[in-house]
Parts: structure tokens; C-alpha cells; sequence
């Protein structure tokens, strides 16, 4: 367990200087914090004291009020700079042709060509509309050229590596535990919409492939067989393997989990949390933990961070932070450190 | 009642049940991803209409193709045409009028989708004017066959195999595929779907262009069917698809198209009993009647519990 923080390794996440505030209130305050590659990192801290709000950030789900979220050595999120520029940037060409078409119509030219120009016209704008929406890598760098920065949005999050789970489950009740690892497996996909429609050998190849995959994570979790019950049928704990099955299968070089044995009997935890190791031993993985069950954190962790009032107060390993005098104080309340 | 009659009647309630069941699909889809009435919707099929007038009579059609190829062919070019440019429509509609919206309160994207509609019809009227206008017929409306001595049109045999034909694809497109995942995940829990890779901006995209050109399809039906079209045939056509959407229970795909047909049937049945003025009445009442003794419609809500 020593030795995974040491600072010689690589980190996989980090986060510098990180603050969050919703109105007046500050809910993270100037954190900075980081998970070195192979770590099991644990987050932890009494009610309200930000560990959501951080998990939410670092998921790409709200843009942070100052600081950024390095991701592999990348900065992904972080407040938007001129983003204001963006529409610009795609409007341009529409522009262009409407223009184009309407000098042609001034020109005289005749009728037909002045409707092709509108048609082309058009199509530029939906191409441009789509490449907008999809934001392939080249469209990327070409906002970076221009100086704009967005935070990458969740999904994009997801694609980079990081794949979670939430502290109430949330798997799509309706659908059956195998195409929940599917949706998991999403941007591992590539067939799109034409390969669909078509049925093209890559579709279907894809859809087979991707099935016997989705099928070994449920095996890798221990859902052998129970591949078309509905999410909604699964007992309490089936459903919590379930999502961790689903965040595996994007392949993640991250995992965040949140509150993974919340509601669970002591003998559930356990094996829950001998998963844990498996996972990370097993498959290379880093892992970010939220957890209030004291016992979960200190038996895996390799090192704790323990937030208060959005402020990080404690940090290290889990002998060092269980005995910290803040750290009691902000578990037992003032005085109760004797 | 003879056998005939009654043939004839149902393939006549199938016909304009399936132009309703291909708009309330749109209807029905937007519901199920983003919960909104599209009230534009309507719109997006009488615009469709109007594309296919055009394109027909760009290309020089006046009135029946007999050569059975060139029918084929031009058919062919009508629906992709139609379906594509009305699905790209909606996508335009949807990032442009819902989008910036996504977040605000329900009433914010109903009241911008009245007016998305009211635009449509403004675009459409300055440009092919405020009079029906006529729609090459490039099927021949009469041609027939005969079942039992009932003459049965082509046509409408066209339009119904047609019309389940698309149905059927999006079910399989809907459950079988990769796409189709993403819709249904992200109609369910549009934020975990995103937190699990799923881009819902391009997957709400998709079901509005899929909606669309639906819709647009319709619009050509119609104008084969009925030969012509005019700026405002949107809004009836379109508030008896939301109908539709609405007795299938809305966000059901399978429902809206049982709407559709169950629609088709009481507009046939009531002009077959010389009730046609009442038609709408009849329709309306028996809405109120499935909403008030099964508020969620015939097959239930959501999309997202279609599984």
C-alpha cells in the first residue's frame, strides 16, 4: 500500500487551486489536490463540506469559479475563456455563402444557380452546426487557436478517462443490465448513424463485439446471467456491482466512486470493497473514493483527503489523517479533542 | 354494412391513420428526450410538403409518372430529399429555439416552439404565398386493384406499407443499436447518461433530425395523397398527431403510431356515418374520455419505459 504516493509517480489527476462558489456561498475553497497514477485516493468529510460539489467539477458537470482540473497532464476544466467567440467562429462561413448567393443574385445570375447557392449555403451551415455539436479534436485546437477555452464538457470527461458511479444509483432503470454496460461502453463505439440505417458489416461486427464484451464485465462483477434482467428488477446490491461494471466498460483510467457501499450490510462491504482491489490490482486503475463509512476508507485508502467547509484540512495517509486533531474536530465537533 | 365497404373504408382510415402515426412520432419522441411539445412540429410536416412541391415541379413533374423506373426513382429522391432537408430543419430548430432553453422553466420552450411554428408558416407563406398551392400527383390516384370486386388504389397501399415500413426501422433503430441506446439512456437520466460518455447534445440532435424527417416523409404522403397544400395545413394536421401522441400515451413510440391509426379509424368511421363536420368533435371527446379513465394513455408514457 506504501509507496503508491509516493510523488515519483505520475499523477492522474490534479487540481490547483480549485474553488467553487454558488452565490455567496463558497462550497470548495483554493483546493488543490492530486491522485498519483495506481493510488486508491479517499475524499472524505462530514455533510456539506464539498465533496460533491469537487466530484461534480472534476466530472465536468459545472464550470469551477477560479482554479482548473488537470487530467493526464491536460487542463480540462477550468473557468471559459472569450467563449462568447465560439458562435462567431461557425457563423463565419454561413455568412460568407449568404453573402456570396446574394451577390450572385445582384449579378443577375439566373434563378437556379441563386437557389443552389442558398442550398449550399445551408449545407454549410448544418456542417458547420454539426461539427459545432460533435467538436471533433481538429475543432478543438482550432478554438485553442483562437484563444477560446471551454471546459471539457461531461461526456468529453468520460472519453479522456474517467468513468464513475453515484451515490443514489443511477442506472437506466428501464433497460436491461446488459445494454447499461453498453451505454457504458458508448464512446468505445464508433458506428454511427448511417452504419445503423445501413447495417453495415462494421455495425454489426461492432454490435457483436461490444456485446460479448459488455458480457464480460458483468462476469467480471459478478452478474454472470443475469444479463437481461431490467436494472430496476437487480437486488439493492446487483445494482451497485452493476454500475461499477457500467463505468468499467468505458475503459477508465480514473474511477470515481461515490459513496460506492452506501446502504450496504457489513459482509456486503466487504466484498465490495475486496473489489476494489481487484479492480485496481487487477486492471491498472486509479481510484477516487467518497466514502462516510470510516472503515471502507481507512482498510483501502492510500492516502485520505478530508475536506471541511470546502476547505481541504487534512491530507495523507490514513494512520496520519485519523489521528489529526482537525480532522476529530471536524468528525466530533469542538472540544471532544481532550 | 357489406364486406366491400368495410374494406375499403379501413384502408382508408390505415392511410390517414398513417400519415398521422409518421407525425406524431416526432411528437412523441421529443416528449420522451426533452419533454417538451413541439408545437412546431406541425409545421416541420407542411414545410415538408411544400419541399417536395417544389422539388417536383423544379424538376419539371406536372402530373402522373407512368414509367414504372422513372416513378421509382423520383419517389426515391422526393423522400430523401424531404426527410433530409426537414431533418436538418429540426436540428436548426432545436439548437437555435430549445437549446438555450434546455434549463429554463417548461413554459419558456412551449411558448418559443408557438412561435418557431408561427415563423414557419411566415417563411413559407412569403415564399409560395397565402393560397393552396397543387402538389404533382406522381402516383396516378385512381389506378387500382380489385379484392373481391373492391377496388383497392395503390396508393394507399404505397402509403400504408410505407408508413410501417419507417415504423419498424425506428423500433429496430430505437432498440438495436448504438444510437438508439444513447436516445433511450439519455431520456431516462439525461445526466447520468452524459457522466456515462453519452453526448447528449448530439443525441437530442439526432432525435429531433429523426423526428424531422418523419415528418417530412408525411409531407409527402400528403402531397400525393391529396394533391395539394397550403401554408396552414400544419396546424390541424399537426394538433391531430399530438392527439395522436397524446391517446398513445406520449413519449411512446409504439403508442403514438396506435394513436395514429386508432385516429385514422374514428375520422373514417364518423364521415362513413355522415357525422363529417363532427369528425373533430369525435376525436376530441374520446381523447377526454382515455385521458380522464387512463391519464398515461393507451400504452403508457415515456420512452424510456418502452423496454
Amino acid at each position: 500500500m506504501s509507496g503508491a504516493s509516493t510523488p515519483a509517480r505520475p499523477l492522474v489527476l490534479r487540481t490547483i487551486g480549485l474553488t467553487k462558489q454558488f452565490g455567496g456561498l463558497v462550497a470548495v475553497r483554493d483546493v488543490d489536490f492530486e491522485i498519483p497514477e495506481g493510488a486508491i485516493v479517499s475524499l472524505i468529510g462530514p455533510n456539506g463540506a464539498g465533496k460533491t460539489t469537487m466530484f461534480n467539477v472534476i466530472a465536468g458537470l459545472s464550470d469551477p469559479t477560479s482554479g482548473l482540473v488537470e487530467f493526464l497532464g491536460q487542463r480540462m476544466i477550468a473557468r471559459p475563456e472569450r467563449s462568447w467567440l465560439e458562435p462567431v467562429v461557425w457563423v463565419v462561413p454561413a455568412v460568407v455563402v449568404w453573402a456570396l448567393s446574394y451577390a450572385a443574385w445582384l449579378a443577375g445570375l439566373p434563378l437556379v444557380l441563386g437557389q443552389l447557392l442558398v442550398l449550399v449555403g445551408l449545407g454549410v451551415l448544418i456542417a458547420t452546426l454539426i461539427t459545432a455539436v460533435v467538436r471533433p479534436p481538429w475543432y478543438g485546437l482550432l478554438l485553442v487557436r483562437f484563444g477560446i477555452f471551454k471546459s471539457a464538457r461531461p461526456n468529453e470527461m468520460v472519453l479522456a478517462g474517467i468513468g464513475r458511479t453515484f451515490q443514489n444509483i443511477r442506472l437506466f432503470a428501464n433497460m436491461t443490465a446488459l445494454e447499461n454496460v453498453l451505454v457504458g461502453m458508448h464512446g468505445q463505439l464508433r458506428a454511427n448513424g448511417l452504419d445503423a440505417a445501413l447495417r453495415t458489416a462494421r455495425h454489426n461486427r461492432e454490435e457483436v463485439q461490444g456485446r460479448s464484451e459488455a458480457r464480460r464485465w458483468l462476469a467480471y462483477v459478478g452478474l454472470r446471467g443475469r444479463e437481461d434482467e431490467l436494472a430496476r428488477n437487480l437486488p439493492y446490491g446487483d445494482q451497485r456491482r452493476l454500475e461499477i461494471a457500467r463505468a468499467l466498460a468505458s475503459r477508465p483510467r480514473l474511477l470515481l466512486l461515490d459513496e460506492p457501499t452506501a446502504g450496504m450490510n457489513p459482509s456486503e462491504t466487504s466484498t465490495m470493497t475486496a473489489l476494489f482491489g481487484k479492480i485496481r490490482s487487477e486492471l491498472n486503475l486509479t481510484i477516487l473514493l467518497i466514502e462516510h463509512d470510516m472503515r471502507v476508507v481507512m482498510g483501502v485508502s492510500d492516502r485520505v483527503t478530508v475536506l471541511d467547509h470546502g476547505e481541504k484540512i487534512a491530507e495523507g495517509s490514513p494512520d496520519e489523517v485519523r489521528r489529526d486533531p482537525r480532522v476529530i474536530e471536524a468528525y466530533l465537533g469542538k472540544g471532544s479533542v481532550a | 354494412m357489406d364486406f366491400g365497404l368495410l374494406l375499403q373504408q379501413t384502408i382508408n382510415a390505415l392511410t390517414i391513420g398513417a400519415i398521422y402515426a409518421l407525425i406524431a412520432l416526432g411528437y412523441t419522441m421529443v416528449y420522451g428526450i426533452i419533454e417538451l411539445i413541439n408545437f412546431a412540429h406541425g409545421d416541420v410536416f407542411m414545410t415538408g410538403s411544400f419541399v417536395t412541391m417544389w422539388l417536383l415541379t423544379t424538376l419539371g413533374f406536372q402530373g402522373t409518372i407512368k414509367d414504372p423506373l422513372t416513378l421509382a426513382g423520383v419517389l426515391a429522391l422526393a423522400f430523401l430529399v424531404a426527410m433530409t432537408v426537414m431533418g436538418a430543419v429540426g436540428v436548426i430548430i432545436e439548437r437555435f429555439a430549445y437549446r438555450p432553453l434546455r434549463n429554463a422553466p417548461r413554459l419558456a420552450p412551449l411558448i418559443t416552439a408557438i412561435g418557431v411554428s408561427f415563423i414557419l408558416q411566415n417563411i413559407v407563406q412569403s415564399i409560395w404565398g397565402p393560397s393552396p398551392v397543387s402538389v404533382p400527383q406522381i402516383i396516378d390516384v385512381q389506378a387500382s386493384f380489385r379484392v373481391g370486386g373492391t377496388p383497392i388504389r395503390f396508393l394507399s397501399i404505397f402509403i400504408i406499407v410505407l408508413a410501417i415500413a419507417l415504423m419498424v426501422a425506428l423500433q429496430l433503430f430505437v432498440g438495436r443499436t448504438r444510437l438508439g441506446r444513447a436516445m433511450r439512456s439519455t431520456a431516462i437520466d439525461r445526466e447520468a447518461a452524459q457522466l456515462m460518455g453519452v453526448d447528449i447534445n448530439t443525441t437530442i440532435a439526432l432525435t429531433f433530425f429523426i423526428g424531422s424527417a418523419l415528418a417530412g416523409a408525411a409531407g409527402v404522403v400528403q402531397g400525393l395523397y391529396l394533391g395539394n397544400t397550403v401554408f396552414t395545413a400544419g396546424f390541424q394536421a399537426g394538433l391531430k398527431a399530438f392527439t395522436a401522441a397524446v391517446l398513445g400515451g406520449i413519449g411512446n413510440t409504439t403508442g403514438a403510431a396506435l394513436g395514429g391509426f386508432v385516429i385514422g379509424f374514428i375520422e373514417v368511421g364518423s364521415t362513413y356515418l355522415g357525422y363529417t363536420r363532427w369528425s373533430e368533435a369525435v376525436v376530441f371527446t374520446i381523447l377526454i374520455l382515455v385521458l380522464v379513465f387512463r391519464p398515461t394513455g393507451l400504452l403508457g408514457q415515456q420512452l424510456a419505459e418502452r423496454a
